[in-house]
């Protein structure tokens, strides 16, 4: 089982440094070149030349991405364009602030996704599945922006109950913390308990739909035992799968929540930045995104290898 | 007429929602009662009998401008699920038929594309060259490609190892004709109701884009970008930003409604992934 970790951590480390490379590349894209986009119409060719040594752009390509991905790695991520502040100081603040909002979200989905997913397997048919089924089929085709004005108008403003704008400032109390991001959180869990419920109940159905849950059932077992005993551990596997994909969205289901509620998150700052066309700002803002989906998935890949008794138990 | 019968009645909603969104989008900015951009009062009038849905943040009829975004939202989304799917069943079915070292490349390079969640690439690449509506349909349907790839590739490496595909290779049919006459049609349920997913999820981002900014740009009224023009009056209790809102949920839950349709008693784990 170590070897397999080690082998899929090894290869995790491989996928972050080809997704740099895309990144970097995608960056690339431009037709000329940064300088020239960013002095648009006065630009002259002795300012061209002193912005292009200025940035780095005289050098080889893949001397900047060597140079962008060891600053990547020591911490310097370079200046913005837009106000010449190192986008390091910027970035962070914003990327816990994501993180905080995305993990309050997952914090209440994730038990209620699985557990709603479970019952409506076990119960599959019935007018509680039928029913959760549809309601989660509309919830997942609504855009997350629909949902979050819903709450904006029924909770912020015809109720004043909690505030429409997600304010947040460094030294704020939990309290006002919770106050301040209980809607955004909201909207992410609505969204995302009904797509996991549905891929939950998917996965769970593949398992008990396996011989030996049906010769659990047969041989006289509670429903209860027969899925506890039986069903879950098998199980166990495939619903961590769909959790991780999920949790994985909610990195990115965030950018638009994030906008709705005008939350300081990284989602926000990087919609900013790609407007601007702020190139330092977005390339890091990227690699963040694309590293924290990169390394939820290893962190999944190995939960799934731990749970499956198959290679936890090897012969 | 047993085909008729077997479609459920949430599938008879989703395809009445699908044709009527059809309608708008071939007869929308025709049957407009105003044309777009023209001022008919101030902003957030609130509806009456000349102006159903009132009027939004600059004094623009809502109603004719939901009639011409829907040209803009659904012929944009409509155009890059397309090509999304040229380019995904094309090389698809190259990689399970060709295979070896042209089907290794393909796939690692589809599978690190992957690995990084499709908005942030897609602003990776908008920041690069700007946001214009070839520049959008293109890289929405290259992203969105990697997915149609990967079923395309599966599907048509399954049927590709069946009798009939064999038979017709012995037979001396030429890759054409296996393609055309074997692959394609046995492919092509399973890609449908992909297509469906696909439309939903490309539909979604198009809006999504624009609801940030950086979609479809103004003058052209797109349903993402009017939510976003609008938001503010949410504040004061109007439901000017809810109407082109509803328009995109009530689209995308129609087409869910038949996807689920379609798929109902495969296994496959379901729902557009974002």
């Amino acid at each position: 089982m170590t070897t397999l970790i080690l082998k899929r951590v090894a290869l995790g480390i491989l996928t972050l440094l080809l997704v740099s490379a895309l990144i970097f590349a995608g960056t690339q894209l431009l037709p000329g070149d940064v300088a020239s986009a960013i002095l648009g119409q006065n630009a002259t060719p002795e300012s061209l030349a002193v912005l292009r040594a200025d940035l780095g752009l005289d050098q080889p390509l893949l001397h900047r991405y060597f140079s962008w991905l060891g600053g990547f790695v020591t911490g310097d991520l370079g200046n913005s364009l837009a106000n010449h502040q190192p986008v390091a100081d910027l970035l962070w603040p914003r990327f816990w602030n994501t993180m905080a909002l995305a993990l309050y979200a997952a914090v209440v989905s994730v038990p209620v996704a699985v557990t709603l997913g479970l019952f409506s397997a076990i119960l599959r048919g019935s007018l509680f599945d039928r029913a959760v089924n549809i309601v989660a089929l509309a919830f997942v085709s609504l855009p997350e922006y629909f949902l979050g004005l819903l709450l904006i108008l029924f909770v912020s403003v015809q109720y004043n109950l909690l505030p429409s704008l997600a304010d947040t400032y460094p030294g704020m109390g939990f309290a006002d913390w919770l106050k301040a991001t209980t809607l955004p959180a909201l909207t992410l869990v609505l969204v995302t308990v009904a797509q996991m419920l549905r891929m939950t109940r998917t996965a769970v159905l593949a398992v008990m739909d396996q011989a030996y849950v049906e010769t659990a059932y047969l041989k006289g077992l509670r429903t209860r035992r027969a899925v506890l005993r039986h069903a879950l551990p098998n199980a166990a596997a495939p619903i961590v799968n769909v959790v991780s994909f999920n949790v994985a969205y909610l990195i990115t289901g965030v950018v638009l929540v994030e906008a709705v509620f005008n939350y300081n998150g990284l989602g926000r700052f990087m919609v900013d930045a790609v407007s601007k066309r702020d190139l330092p700002l977005v390339q890091a803002a990227a690699l963040v995104f694309g590293a924290a989906y990169v390394i939820l998935n290893i962190i999944a890949d190995i939960s799934a290898i731990a749970l499956n008794p198959r290679l936890r138990h090897p012969r | 007429m047993k085909f008729l019968r077997s479609i459920t009645p949430t599938a008879w909603i989703g395809l009445f929602i699908i044709s009527l969104n059809l309608v708008l989008f071939v007869a929308g900015p025709h049957i407009a009662p105003f044309a777009q951009e023209e001022i008919v009062g101030s902003p957030f009038d609130p509806p009456s009998a000349a102006h159903w849905f009132g009027l939004d943040q600059n004094g623009r009829d809502m109603l004719s401008r939901l009639l011409a975004g829907a040209q803009m939202s659904i012929g944009v989304s409509l155009a890059a699920s397309v090509l999304s799917f040229t380019i995904g069943i094309t090389l698809g079915f190259i990689a399970a038929i060709f295979g070896g070292w042209l089907d290794t490349v393909l796939s690692r390079i589809v599978d690190t594309v992957m690995c990084i969640p499709v908005l942030i690439s897609a602003l990776v690449v908008l920041q690069a060259l700007g946001s214009s509506i070839p520049v959008l349909i293109v890289t929405i349907a290259l992203l969105d490609s990697t997915r149609v790839f990967r079923l395309a590739r599966i599907v048509a490496q399954g049927i590709n190892v069946l009798e009939y595909a064999e038979t017709a290779r012995l037979r001396g049919e030429g890759l054409l004709w296996l393609v055309f006459k074997e692959i394609l049609p046995n492919a092509l349920p399973p890609l449908i109701a992909e297509f469906g997913l696909r439309f939903c999820f490309t539909f979604l981002f198009v809006a999504g884009l624009s609801f940030l900014g950086l979609g479809i740009q103004p003058p052209f009224a797109d349903w993402g970008g009017m939510v976003k023009d609008n938001q503010q009056a949410i504040l004061y209790g109007l439901y000017a930003p809810l109407y082109p809102a509803a328009a995109i949920a009530i689209l995308t839950i129609g087409v869910n409604l038949v996807v689920d349709w379609l798929l109902a008693g495969r296994s496959a784990i379901q729902g557009a992934d974002r």
